[in-house]
């Protein structure tokens, strides 16, 4: 069996290889779907934190993916109309820096998360699924009345928001900094599993009394895990909505929550690769499938259903032939 | 005598119409153990829950070291000093034996409180774990995943953790249960050791290690504490012999 | 703001809420006694929205197309039981999600094979089309009526179906005690197939008579299911009864909000504005409601325990 660590650094190595050969080959398509990968496997690393190192189960991490993506919007469209945001006494000049954006989508998003987390995990099990799905729902349904930027038909950002020094309209420059995000979430990740909070959040998902007798608390760790991991998809679903330079109601939809949670279990459940790996491969089919039939979703199905009844752990618990943690 | 480490007042609590624990008071003083014995269903579980926070209870008071911690959570409870083990072991099954025992080492120790610093790095956490499992003869286990230990090995890990949180006072919920003869000679060998650090409460089914263990026994019946005294007191009460030992005997 | 616009709002909601109905008690039963979330519940709405239009469509039907909606989703209900979802009792819900989740991929793209993506159209039948004049003068559509009605009707029934028939007892008795009921000598295997195939046929019951007035189509299903998780979320999951009044509650917030929340903040905001905040809070109003309920009972209104 291979050693995860092997894997680990196969697919780094992969996520370099194949934008160099695509650059070189003049494959600017390749490019793009790759941004796509990294974006989505930054959104699922974030939920990953919550879900594999957690256990909680999030139906509805689509809502940070879609607040950043709002961020985005929002502050790009005043920066394109040249209206500042009126919000009561507060004026705010919209924006086209990367950073600027960043910094609103990350910070939004875990306010958003903290909101949420606090009533949520109130409950748990089932409860803890439904409800994080109806909060979904209420920011989908919420952004399609939302006549102000576009309610059901969204929003379009004709250029590409900048970032010092690069030039972000090259799709090489853009996934580069794609994928530069995706790394440092995943040393963060690296680094949180290893620390006092990951012992004590893993410990929090497997026994939470345990972790009482000892003198924490298991809700505030599985809160702060919460945040953390909304405000990383928070960051991805900026970056995907200036890979799309649009950004829509779907982008809260709960087709999408369970898009990200299918990534983290087809890599496997808690594995810092993971999500990468299901990002790989769900981006994959869904370009290789998608051209051959137009139902492709049915083998998506078809291949979850063998995944969820026989395959547990996801791709890397395959290759390394060890089961992962369990949600 | 000196003041109590830990003491109920008129503790109850009751389920619907039944009523699980009447009116509880009892005390646990430096250096002894405690010992609480009683038939299935007499309110032990119930009691546990009431000491470690885990139930709240209908009326009465806790008090640890003075403090009155009634309303404190399990975790403020742990933090001012109580050190529980439980009696279905309730260990990170997916984590190895010396995880387990870290987590209460980082716990306890203020300043490891740290989002990003590898917590294996840090010697005096790392140091701390290891003791507790050196002293409750498990350290050779260390790296064996916790599902893949025998039962008496878990039950050694439950101790072993209480210990990492140096507690003012132990609270073990039934830590022989389960244990070969041999198993519950050892264990009984060091908690009478572990009384001079601090005192334990200890509700114990294994009668043999009650009677070679305890300073002082308190029976509790249907609820109630029906007497409370030394070994040799509740071997020739009355009231025990018919309302628990009668039965059993 | 007339009386008889309130009165046909509130007539509106009743329906709707009756509708979700329908679909939470079969959910609600499924994870009562199963102890399964099932995602795939709205895909059983879509087929019995589909058989419905599509015999209707060969027949003329209303009747045959309901029996057919009921036959399908039954059907479809008990093959998925079991093929699939027996495998998925005793997994974690994690999985069970996910594995229900495949199954509306399988479904939905599966419906747009057979049928395309054009909606097709379930005609009311003639007897029950049109208007009645209520007491009051009031017109309201019969058929909306008889919605309510029949959900009604419904309710009463599975209220008896539980707890005064042999089959009622033996599901009540599955809720407490696995173990006790195989030891009774009772064929579990038999008897979860059959609640997941009563949960199913009720929900596509709902699909035929909510196709009869929207337009039958795949994805039909998914807004639905999710508000019928407001529902049980709210009633307490497990609950039937629960169910009945998260179901009435979720069916008027949702309608009378809509059309009283923009009238609403009219009274203190100029027009345009008003109409936005009060639509857009209408929009969310059922998830709030639910937000409201989980702060008072984080288990809901009839639930034992979270």
């Amino acid at each position: 069996m291979i050693p995860e660590r092997f894997i680990n650094a196969s697919v780094i190595a992969g996520l370099l290889a194949v934008p160099l050969w695509a650059l070189m080959a003049d494959e600017i398509f390749t490019i793009t779907l790759t941004t796509r990968a990294v974006i989505l496997a930054l959104a699922a690393v974030g939920l990953n934190i919550a879900l594999g190192m957690g256990g909680l189960v999030s139906f509805g991490h689509a809502v940070f993916f879609g607040i950043g993506g709002y961020a985005m919007g929002i502050l790009a469209f005043h920066a394109q109309t040249f209206a500042p945001l009126e919000l009561g006494p507060l004026t705010i000049e919209g924006t086209k820096s990367m950073p600027v954006i960043w910094l609103v989508a990350t910070v939004a998003s875990a306010l958003t998360a903290l909101v949420i987390g606090l009533l949520s995990l109130r409950t748990t099990g089932v409860h803890f699924i439904m409800i994080t799905l109806a909060f979904g729902q209420l920011f989908f349904y919420f952004t399609i009345s939302w006549s102000a930027y576009g309610g059901e038909d969204g929003l379009s950002i004709y250029v590409r928001n900048s970032f010092p020094d690069l030039n972000t309209l090259v799709p090489i420059q853009f996934l580069g900094l794609c994928f530069a995000a995706l790394c440092l979430a995943l040393l963060l990740q690296w680094r949180l599993r290893n620390s006092a909070f990951g012992l004590a959040l893993n410990a929090a998902r497997q026994t939470p009394q345990r972790v009482e007798t000892v003198g924490l608390n298991p809700m505030r760790l599985k809160l702060l895990a919460f945040v953390i991991s909304g405000a990383i998809t928070g960051l991805a679903g900026a970056l995907f909505a200036d890979l799309n330079r649009f950004v829509s109601p779907t982008m809260f939809s709960w087709q999408l929550s369970g898009e990200l949670i299918i990534l983290i279990i087809i890599g496997g459940v808690g594995r810092l690769m993971g999500p990468v790996i299901g990002a790989a491969i769900f981006v994959t089919l869904e370009h290789w499938l998608g051209g051959l039939t137009d139902f492709w979703h049915i083998w998506l199905g078809v291949i979850l259903l063998v995944i969820v009844l026989f395959g547990r752990g996801g791709v890397i618990g395959l290759l390394t032939g060890k089961e992962g943690p369990h949600v | 005598m000196s003041e109590p480490v830990l003491a109920t007042h008129g503790l109850m609590k009751s389920f619907g119409a039944l009523i699980a624990t009447d009116n509880v008071s009892i005390d646990l003083h430096p250096g002894e153990i405690h010992a609480i014995i009683g038939p299935n269903g007499a309110g032990k579980s119930t009691l546990i829950g009431q000491i470690s926070g885990s139930l709240a209870s209908d009326a009465g008071r806790i008090e640890l070291l003075g403090q009155d911690v009634t309303r404190l959570r399990t975790a403020a409870r742990a933090q001012a000093g109580l050190g529980r083990t439980f009696q279905i072991s309730a260990l990170a099954m997916e984590d190895s034996v010396f995880e387990n025992v870290l987590l209460g080492a980082v716990a306890a120790t203020s300043g490891a409180w740290s989002l990003f610093m590898p917590v294996a790095r840090k010697v005096a956490l790392t140091e701390r774990a290891m003791q507790a499992l050196d002293r409750v003869g498990l350290a050779y286990a260390k790296d064996t995943r916790c599902a893949d230990l025998s039962h008496g090995q878990r039950r050694q890990l439950e101790v072993a953790v209480a210990l990492t949180l140096a507690p003012k006072a132990f609270l073990m919920d039934e830590p022989m249960a389960g244990l070969g003869a041999e198993g519950s000679r050892n264990l009984t060998g060091f908690l009478d050791g572990l009384r001079s650090e601090a005192p334990i409460l200890l509700v114990e089914h294994d009668m043999d290690a009650v009677f070679a263990l305890a300073d002082r026994i308190s029976v509790l019946v249907y609820g109630r504490v029906i007497a409370t005294g030394t070994v040799e007191d509740i071997r020739a009460s009355d009231a025990v012999r018919e309302a628990y030992l009668g039965e059993s005997a | 703001m007339s009386a008889i616009l309130i009165v046909e709002q509130v007539l509106n909601g009743l329906q709707f809420g009756i509708m979700l109905f329908l679909m939470a008690a079969g959910l609600t039963l499924i994870f009562g006694v199963m102890g399964l979330i099932n995602l795939a519940h709205g895909s059983l709405y879509m087929v019995g929205a589909f058989a419905a239009a599509w015999v209707a469509g060969a027949t003329g039907s209303f009747l045959l197309a309901l029996a057919a909606a009921l036959a399908a989703a039954a059907a479809a209900g008990a093959l998925v039981e079991m093929l699939v979802i027996r495998r998925l009792y005793k997994a974690a819900h994690l999985d069970q999600v996910l594995a229900t989740f495949a199954l509306i991929l399988i479904f939905s793209e599966g419906t747009r094979y057979v049928f395309g993506s054009f909606p097709l159209f379930l005609d009311i039948p003639d007897c029950l089309s049109g208007p009645v004049t209520l007491p009051g003068g009031i017109q309201y559509p019969l058929y909306r009526l008889v919605l309510i009605g029949a959900g009604i009707l419904v309710a009463l029934g599975l209220w008896w179906l539980t707890t005064r028939t042999r089959v009622g007892i033996q599901i009540r008795a599955g809720e407490n005690d696995r173990e006790m009921i195989a030891a009774l000598g009772i064929n579990i295997t038999r008897l979860y197939t059959l609640v997941f195939a009563i949960g199913a046929a009720l929900a596509g019951l709902a699909g035929a008579l909510v196709g009869a007035i929207q337009s039958v189509q795949v994805g039909m299903g998914e807004p639905v299911l999710i508000l019928a998780f407001v529902v049980i979320v709210i009633g307490g999951i497990g609950s039937i009864r629960g169910a009945f009044i998260g179901a009435l509650l979720v069916g008027l917030t949702d309608t009378l909000g809509g059309i009283f929340l923009p009238e609403l903040f009219k009274l203190f905001m100029e027009g345009g504005a008003a109409t936005q905040t009060g639509s857009a809070l209408a929009a969310m109003a059922v998830y709030i409601l639910m937000g409201f309920v989980l702060i008072w009972r984080p288990s809901g209104l009839f639930g034992s325990r979270a």
